[in-house]
């Protein structure tokens, strides 16, 4: 008997990919909500090593990292793939995936937390280089992964969910239709997509939520 | 393999990265071209043609394809050659893939990269990235000693290269070199005999396999770039 667990927390993009990886295959699971002021034992025995979410034990083995738990998924419930078959193409969506972790939410967190106005406008500018290159990823297609979305739609989903709340929070102007619309377009399309809005956190909590953690209203520009 | 199979590698001479790369490649008997890329002062046409993203090594060109990320590259090269040398990841166990992809995620973002910052940094920055690498390459000795090797290493066992495999390979093109890594963390060993032994056997016994000896580039080289390094981020003494 399958027997899967997830321990996440309703604000995290990456516990949030795990959610939307395992329903797109219809696994079900068992979802436990943690606390991350108030990290519980479970947390720090399944994932002593960074004791963070998402973790995903099943049958009782533990694993953490959301990239890495996308891929553990792909390969175990072969149903509905993420990923593409083909070793080249599979090479590809792997590396765009670690290009939206490293280049696009990696810079977004950068932007979100700097207090210097100077850096804040280096980090934007070298930002939207990065969704630039993103973008022209799309070729014409509804999503990254072609018809259907995949493992790159899934990893960009704090792109095309949780930035349009944080822009409106923040006043930030990174994303925008007029400077991306096949980016925007991809984003109207993904938080549509029957089964992503099932897995996205309610938008008036993480409005307050962003609210409250990034702060002054001075940080506006 | 068809005797059509173009394979080309673009590296550099001190990137682990591009090591990592050649390592697996040599282990699973595969021809290729080198191309050696001057990074600093002019980087191939085709390296910018095949890697307009990124601009930089390794990018392992397959009849002609690019290929990118050097984790990614083995992944690529262990799915492709099936058939050629042994397998660099397991293969049924989806959960000893998974524990493989973790270890080598933290190898890279909490060691790899943690030594660039004490290279790079100073200061406070530089005292904290010391601190940080130390505590994670503790992590590692008990990741290692509970999901790999839970008696130890057996003696002579990267004798048989089959043993090395894409965990090996991740940790060995860079650390293999620890010794000329740590003449610049001052105070410490980067990988502590007393302190993380499983690691330190396992790096030692790496550096050791054949195809790993010749394609790591020589400790006095290392010194002196990693001596580069260090004098371009203080501008003055690497005594820092």
């Amino acid at each position: 008997m399958e027997e899967v667990k997830l321990l996440g927390w309703w604000m995290s993009p990456f516990s949030r990919r795990v959610e939307l990886a395992l329903k797109l295959k219809g696994v079900g699971y068992e979802y436990i909500e943690q606390d991350l002021a108030n990290k519980s034992q479970l947390l720090l025995e399944y994932n002593p090593v960074h004791k963070k979410v998402p973790v995903l034990v099943h049958n009782g083995k533990t694993m953490a990292e959301s990239l890495v738990i996308l891929e553990y998924i792909d390969e175990t419930w072969p149903n509905n793939p993420i990923l593409p078959r083909n070793p080249y193409e599979k090479a590809m969506a792997r590396f765009w995936a670690q290009f939206i972790e490293e280049k696009c939410n990696g810079g977004l967190w950068k932007i979100m937390w700097c207090k210097d106005e100077e850096e804040r406008g280096r980090l934007v500018e070298e930002a939207s280089h990065c969704f630039r290159t993103l973008e022209g990823e799309l070729k014409g297609n509804k999503f990254f992964g072609g018809d259907e979305i995949g493992m790159v739609d899934i990893a960009a989903n704090f792109i095309g969910y949780w930035l349009g709340v944080v822009q409106e929070v923040s006043g930030m102007e990174l994303v925008t239709r007029d400077k991306f619309p096949v980016l925007c377009k991809w984003m109207d399309e993904f938080v549509e997509h029957s089964v992503v809005k099932e897995t996205l956190p309610p938008r008036d909590k993480l409005h307050a939520e962003f609210e409250a953690r990034l702060g002054a209203p001075s940080w506006k520009y | 393999m068809s005797g059509e199979e173009k394979v080309v590698l673009h590296g550099m001479w001190a990137s682990p990265y591009a090591k990592r790369v050649e390592i697996a490649l040599k282990l699973k008997g595969i021809p290729y071209e080198y191309v050696e890329e001057d990074l600093l002062n002019g980087k191939s046409e085709a390296l910018l043609k095949h890697n307009p993203v990124h601009q930089k090594v390794p990018v392992l060109v397959h009849n002609g394809k690019p290929v990118i990320e050097s984790c990614i590259i083995l992944e690529y090269i262990d799915e492709t050659w099936k058939s050629s040398g042994h397998a660099l990841f397991p293969q049924e166990d989806t959960y000893r893939r998974a524990r493989v992809r973790f270890w080598a995620d933290f190898i890279q973002r909490q060691l790899l990269e943690k030594f660039i910052v004490t290279i790079t940094a100073v200061g406070e920055a530089r005292e904290e990235a010391i601190k940080e690498l130390r505590k994670n390459m503790e992590l590692l000795e008990e990741g290692l000693r509970v999901n790999f090797f839970p008696e130890g290493i057996p003696q002579y066992h990267f004798d048989d290269q089959k043993n090395v495999r894409f965990l090996d390979i991740t940790m060995c093109a860079f650390f293999g070199l620890h010794k000329a890594q740590s003449e610049f963390v001052r105070t410490t060993e980067i990988i502590d005999l007393q302190r993380t032994p499983l690691v330190f056997s396992w790096v030692e016994s790496l550096k050791e396999v054949p195809v790993v000896k010749e394609v790591l580039p020589p400790h006095d080289e290392v010194v002196n770039l990693l001596r580069g390094f260090r004098q371009n981020a203080v501008g003055s003494s690497p005594q820092v």
